[in-house]
């Protein structure tokens, strides 16, 4: 008989949501301030002035709740756990690994029976995780050059003279499409997996419910 | 409640000016000297009389050496006249040896330079301009014989201080972009450790040099620095943020190309790749060359000089992101990361048709129950 379980928590729920809003503001945001499209005619607007006050306050949103997902794969359930996002370091992680690679591949008939992650996508995320990363510490690396010699801008100095100024802006820009392709993915196989393996899996990252047919795992 | 104010007391001694005055400088030039210079170190107004005394005990021995150079920074130097900066730096320092301006040459010259150092060993300030070659041995750049390599590392370990004028000495500049052909390096890289000061831009600053050397005369010290050893009073501040153009960035208002309305009206030049968000520089309020104007000024983008490997990080100097490597130069990120949206979104738009027709792969499916 299906099973309701509760597998994604409040935080993981609330997080995904964050990050999610912040992604799309940050880029959008982002992209006018590396390339202002919007024509201006009177000075007294603030266009680039909004723009960069938006997208500082969403990195810290951002920074904030990637920094909360870190601390939740440490205390969370096994779904949210950081072992999650390894599957690559067991061999039954491979064997899950490349039974959705087949799937998506065409090259088996049925994906892996799975409650919370599939293997591939927590691989993807891992992956993720570190563009995050990278863009947190590329952004906020710039963001402090408004005050040299304290915050930010000392806390990442290193950073800036290892890449440079310039480095760091094209790094932060390029990092940004390949969130953007990912983002493009990521709604893609949340809406076949929830086609194909009918366990709830788009209303889940809402209500963190799941219906597993225990007999099938 | 009013409280009463009165400014401390800010005067020089008659004596020092009618000194002044007796070797050709205006006290009107002597006290606007002193005045800007403590300005340009960031110094409160207090400070005037010490620098004014400052400039009377000295006669402070100068080196000044060329080696991979234009000799920009010697005449972005010797042509500032406000505030008559030339003379009265001029007149407190004793300038021993200096190609550009000295009258010996040859042998002659090379032997007062050795004599120099030798005599004022661990008292004289060197000042350097040009990067110093160090590839295949440094003969890629010899004065009387002797590579710049020697000569330099030798003459920055015997002085009290050594200032590195201009982006080559300070970063190596020009000659130490890619691929740099004769192993251009700074100073600091020459002769790591040594006290060493750097006054990058393309040319150094005037104002800046002189401030640095008054500095030097009035405490005895190179000023405070920030993490690339440029004085924190020069550099310690964005381009961008003191721009006088920044109120058009705020509002958005942009010049697209040259000579457009907005580049007539004055707006912001961030979209023509203006570098003044990436670099770190006194210009927007010392200005060049008496502060009559700078690079944004004259509606022309900041290239960036005074950062490290300018030439390098800083260019395309018209576009405001670098070429990605590996692509096209034409092949900017936007068009790269648009094509990889694209390509994405292709290709999964394509495996969902393709899933939308796929038998046999649907989970549960005899639990489902279709509705009437």
């Amino acid at each position: 008989m299906l099973q309701i379980r509760y597998v994604w928590e409040w935080p993981v729920r609330i997080t995904h949501w964050v990050n999610a809003l912040s992604i799309v503001v940050l880029s959008v945001t982002g992209f006018y301030i590396g390339n202002p499209f919007v024509t201006v005619h009177s000075t007294n607007q603030f266009v680039m002035g909004t723009m960069r006050v938006v997208h500082y306050g969403f990195a810290y949103a951002f920074a904030l709740s990637v920094l909360a997902r870190v601390v939740w794969s440490l205390v969370g359930n096994h779904h949210a756990s950081w072992r999650e996002f390894f599957p690559w370091l067991t061999p039954s992680g491979w064997k899950r690994i490349i039974g959705t690679f087949k799937y998506y591949a065409f090259m088996a008939k049925k994906p892996p029976y799975e409650v919370g992650h599939n293997a591939l996508a927590a691989m993807a995320y891992s992956a993720v995780f570190i563009l995050y990363l990278v863009q947190i510490v590329s952004g906020f690396a710039l963001y402090g050059q408004f005050s040299p010699g304290v915050g930010w801008y000392s806390f990442f100095a290193p950073v800036l003279t290892a890449f440079g100024n310039q480095g760091l802006r094209l790094t932060h820009h390029l990092v940004m499409w390949l969130l953007i392709g990912f983002a493009i993915h990521h709604v893609y196989s949340a809406w076949l997996m929830d086609v194909k393996e009918k366990n709830g899996t788009l209303s889940s990252i809402f209500g963190g419910y799941k219906f597993v047919e225990p007999e099938d795992l | 409640m009013k409280t009463e104010h009165t400014p401390n007391e800010v005067s020089i001694p008659e004596a020092t000016l009618r000194k002044w005055e007796a070797r050709g400088v205006s006290r009107r030039d002597f006290i606007k000297f002193c005045t800007a210079t403590t300005a340009a170190m960031a110094l409160p107004m207090t400070f005037v009389p010490r620098v004014a005394q400052a400039m009377e005990d000295n006669r402070l021995p100068v080196i000044w050496v060329e080696y991979q150079s234009c000799s920009g920074d010697s005449e972005a130097f010797l042509r500032a006249n406000q505030p008559a900066a030339g003379d009265i730096i001029l007149d407190v320092i004793s300038l021993e040896y200096s190609e550009v301006i000295m009258a010996a040459a040859g042998h002659l010259a090379e032997e007062a330079k050795q004599q120099a150092m030798e005599k004022y060993k661990g008292k004289y300030v060197l000042i350097v301009e040009g990067a110093i070659p160090k590839g295949d041995g440094g003969v890629y750049c010899t004065v009387g014989g002797r590579s710049a390599v020697d000569s330099c590392t030798e003459l920055v370990r015997n002085a009290a201080a050594t200032i590195c004028v201009g982006s080559c000495a300070s970063f190596g500049g020009i000659p130490a972009a890619a691929p740099n052909p004769t192993g251009a390096v700074s100073v600091m890289d020459l002769v790591p450790g040594a006290p060493v000061i750097n006054l990058p831009g393309c040319p150094v600053n005037a104002e800046n040099l002189t401030a640095t050397i008054v500095h030097f005369l009035t405490f005895g010290k190179l000023p405070a620095t920030d993490r690339l050893g440029r004085p924190k009073f020069a550099y310690g501040k964005r381009i961008h943020d003191n721009c006088e153009r920044r109120a058009h960035f705020d509002a958005g208002q942009y010049a697209e190309v040259f000579g457009d309305a907005g580049h007539r009206q004055g707006h912001c030049l961030y979209k023509l790749g203006c570098k003044g968000p990436e670099t770190f520089h006194n210009c927007p309020t010392i200005r060049y060359n008496e502060g009559t104007s700078w690079p944004v000024m004259a509606g022309h983008g900041c290239v960036g000089c005074s950062e490290p490997q300018f030439w390098d990080t800083m260019s395309p100097f018209y576009r405001r992101l670098p070429n990605v490597p590996g692509f096209d130069v034409e092949m900017t990120a936007d068009k790269i990361g648009i094509g990889l949206a694209a390509a994405t979104a292709v290709a999964f738009g394509a495996h969902g048709v393709a899933s939308c027709f796929r038998r046999g792969d649907n989970m549960e499916q005899d639990k489902v129950i279709e509705e009437e």
